[in-house]
């Protein structure tokens, strides 16, 4: 166990890292800037293209990074902790696919095309597969084990992936505009979309805080937590609004970016332990960290085209995935 | 009253545990497939009279009529017969398999390797007027390779001691995702035409089949199914559980992996010529289970045959039902079998 300066020291550690990351990912990139052309774009804009660049794209791209990352990583923590599977995530449960479905069918069907209402759509598309998943997670019995629900939400994200497929197959224009929404990206989304969907994050991750002590007492299983009198319809109820709230809102404005949640939880809990009251801070930054530094690398992997960053998470986490996955719920 | 009886062939060397009134069941299937076919045959944009059609099966009817039902329709149908067979074979061999009714092609990663594959495909080997350098014909073994690559990288990192179900199936998902990044990568960096060809294919339609396709599916999957159908009665053993199904004197994994062959072939080769029709592998032997039982003697052969009726049904329906589009059959397979999946869940204990 770490000392309480310990986890003070690793968390402004973390989020010095996060500082300095968004540096970075202002000033490198394809169009060729320095710092000192950074300071200037803040302090004394010129309107010359590279101002411009740093302004309008490479300042929005690091913040929307910086606050998906960060949501992600904690609605991933809080997932594990609610369905007590080290494998859950917002991807994994099949919401990021939900997401990607509405978004198809407000598009295709109803012809929006606006960012806003592509956004609205994901966030309304992700609330939808949540709920799902805790209908399903809830029936029977006694509820649903892990390993069932990782099936279950597999099947969820592959029944609205394949409806998603079949729109686009009678629907080809829309094919073009959505293919990169769909593959997850920070890229290319304006300030205004992120000022949008802020204060649901915001609300999402404060909830989340609030809720850390209640969600030590319901990690300890559902039993306990009872027995020490803690309503745990209610604390559930109110984790799931937060995942929607952070898991929703990331995929609203960054399309669905897979793995964050199930890496970042783990690493997080490996540095500064299970206690959710440091826990979940510490996932949001680390979840940051990780998702500027993969849109960095998205930059330079195939210049001067970019990958999604999705693509590059799904990378990163797919064999992190299969170790957690050999070690852990596997043996049970 | 016992359910099932044994089987026993070769002198008692090979043996099946079968459902007593199976066979009277089994006829009943394949009365509904044969009026599912001749439906088939006598629907679409042109409509012939069933009489016309029985006359044309027997080798009768006008030239016009032959063309229609021997050069238009028998191709697409025998296609999506021949796939629907695969997928639900394969989903039950793998239900078995890993113990987990959930578990199918789609949900462990096998489509989703062969759709990478085919999207991989599409893109390396076309010019930029999106003119493919190199004949369509082969499109379809890069479809079963890239299910077997899945397949070989599941079952290698699922690989500690043994393969355990569960590992497999989660190891599955992991695959799959990876796959799906790897396609998307694709499809974005391809043309868009490619990307909308390379879609309607990963949805799953049958439609376009020829002659010379089934030529190449046909042996293919009958030669599966009925190696599946030998191997099968493994997997009632293997059903009861690792240690038990050890003391009864299962050689575990290799019959594990032997299965696992025989499942990555029939599903490499629906997809080859059929795309990813999705939920079949899922939703057939649920059905076939609730109707034989589950001794695999009958299931097996009764999940082909349900198998072959969805696939043919949602073929049937996507170029029928919203003339002149052609919904492609994986749409209505997953509208069918997300419900009845949902459904699944609740009953499960």
């Amino acid at each position: 166990m770490k000392s309480k300066a310990g986890k003070l020291g690793l968390l402004i550690g973390g989020a010095v890292s996060v500082v300095l990351l968004m540096a970075l990912s202002i000033v490198y990139g394809y169009t060729n800037t320095s710092w000192s052309m950074a300071y200037h774009a803040f302090t004394a804009f010129d309107g010359s293209t590279e101002h411009l660049v740093i302004q309008s794209v490479r300042l929005p791209r690091a913040l929307i990074a910086a606050a998906v990352g960060a949501s992600l990583a904690i609605a991933g923590a809080i997932l594990q902790t609610l369905t007590k599977n080290p494998l859950a995530s917002p991807d994994i449960l099949g919401i990021n696919a939900g997401a990607g479905f509405f978004v198809v069918v407000s598009l295709s069907l109803f012809g929006f095309n606006s960012s806003q209402a592509f956004a609205l759509m994901a966030f309304i598309g992700s609330a939808v597969a949540v709920f799902l998943m805790f209908a399903i997670s809830s029936a029977g019995r006694e509820g649903m084990t892990p390993m069932k629900l990782t099936l279950a939400g597999a099947a969820i994200a592959a029944m609205f992936s394949s409806f998603t497929q079949g729109l686009l197959v009678l629907d080809e224009a829309a094919l073009d505009q959505v293919l990169f929404w769909l593959a997850g990206s920070v890229q290319g989304r304006k300030l205004e979309l992120l000022q949008g969907i802020i204060p649901y994050l915001a609300a999402g991750g404060t909830l989340a805080l609030l809720l850390a002590r209640k969600l030590n007492v319901l990690a300890m299983g559902e039993d306990v937590a009872r027995g020490l009198g803690l309503k745990t319809g209610l604390i559930k109820l109110l984790s799931a609004l937060a995942v929607v709230l952070l898991a929703g809102g990331s995929v609203a404005v960054a399309g669905p970016i897979g793995f964050i949640g199930i890496i970042i939880p783990h690493l997080a809990k490996k540095w500064i332990g299970t206690d959710h009251r440091w826990l979940l801070p510490f996932s949001g930054l680390l979840g940051a960290i990780l998702l500027i530094a993969a849109d960095i690398g998205a930059r330079y992997v195939i210049m001067p085209q970019e990958v999604p960053v999705g693509v590059m998470t799904a990378v990163i986490g797919v064999p992190f995935f299969i170790y957690i996955a050999r070690k852990g719920i596997g043996t049970k | 009253m016992k359910r099932y009886s044994s089987r026993r062939l070769f002198s008692g060397r090979i043996s099946f545990l079968i459902d007593k009134h199976a066979g009277k069941k089994m006829a009943v299937l394949l009365l509904l497939l044969f009026l599912l076919l001749t439906a088939s045959a006598a629907l679409g944009d042109i409509k012939l009279s069933l009489p016309a059609v029985f006359h044309t099966f027997i080798g009768g009817g006008t030239d016009f009529d032959q063309l229609v039902v021997y050069s238009f329709r028998m191709p697409r149908m025998v296609v999506a017969l021949l796939a629907g067979m695969a997928l639900a074979a394969a989903g039950a061999i793998l239900q078995g398999l890993v113990r987990n009714p959930l578990a199918s092609p789609d949900i462990i990663g096998l489509t989703a390797g062969a759709s990478a594959a085919v999207v991989g495909f599409l893109t390396i080997f076309s010019n930029e007027s999106n003119a493919l350098t190199v004949s369509i014909q082969w499109l379809p073994l890069a479809a079963f390779f890239g299910a077997a690559v899945a397949a070989l990288a599941i079952y290698l990192f699922a690989w500690k001691n043994g393969v355990s179900p569960v590992r497999l199936v989660l190891i599955g998902i992991g695959v799959a995702a990876l796959m799906q990044a790897i396609k998307t990568m694709l499809m974005i960096l391809g043309p868009i035409h490619q990307a909308a060809k390379a879609n309607i294919w990963l949805t799953g339609t049958v439609n376009g089949a020829s002659w010379k396709d089934v030529a190449v599916l046909a042996p293919w999957t009958i030669v599966l199914l009925a190696a599946a159908f030998l191997a099968a009665r493994h997997v009632n053993i293997q059903e009861l559980g690792d240690e038990l199904a050890v003391n009864a004197g299962a050689r575990v994994e290799w019959q594990r992996l032997l299965l696992i062959i025989l499942a990555t072939g029939l599903v490499g080769g629906a997809v080859a010529f059929a795309g990813g029709i999705g939920f079949v592998g899922l939703m057939a032997p649920h059905m076939a289970r609730r109707l034989v039982g589950s001794a695999f003697g009958a299931l097996l052969p009764a999940s082909a045959l349900i198998g072959a009726m969805l696939v043919m049904a949602a073929d049937l329906a996507g170029r029928t039902l919203f003339l002149p589009l052609e919904v492609p059959a994986g749409v209505f397979t997953a509208g069918i079998g997300a419900p009845y999946f949902i459904y699944l869940l609740f009953r499960m204990k």
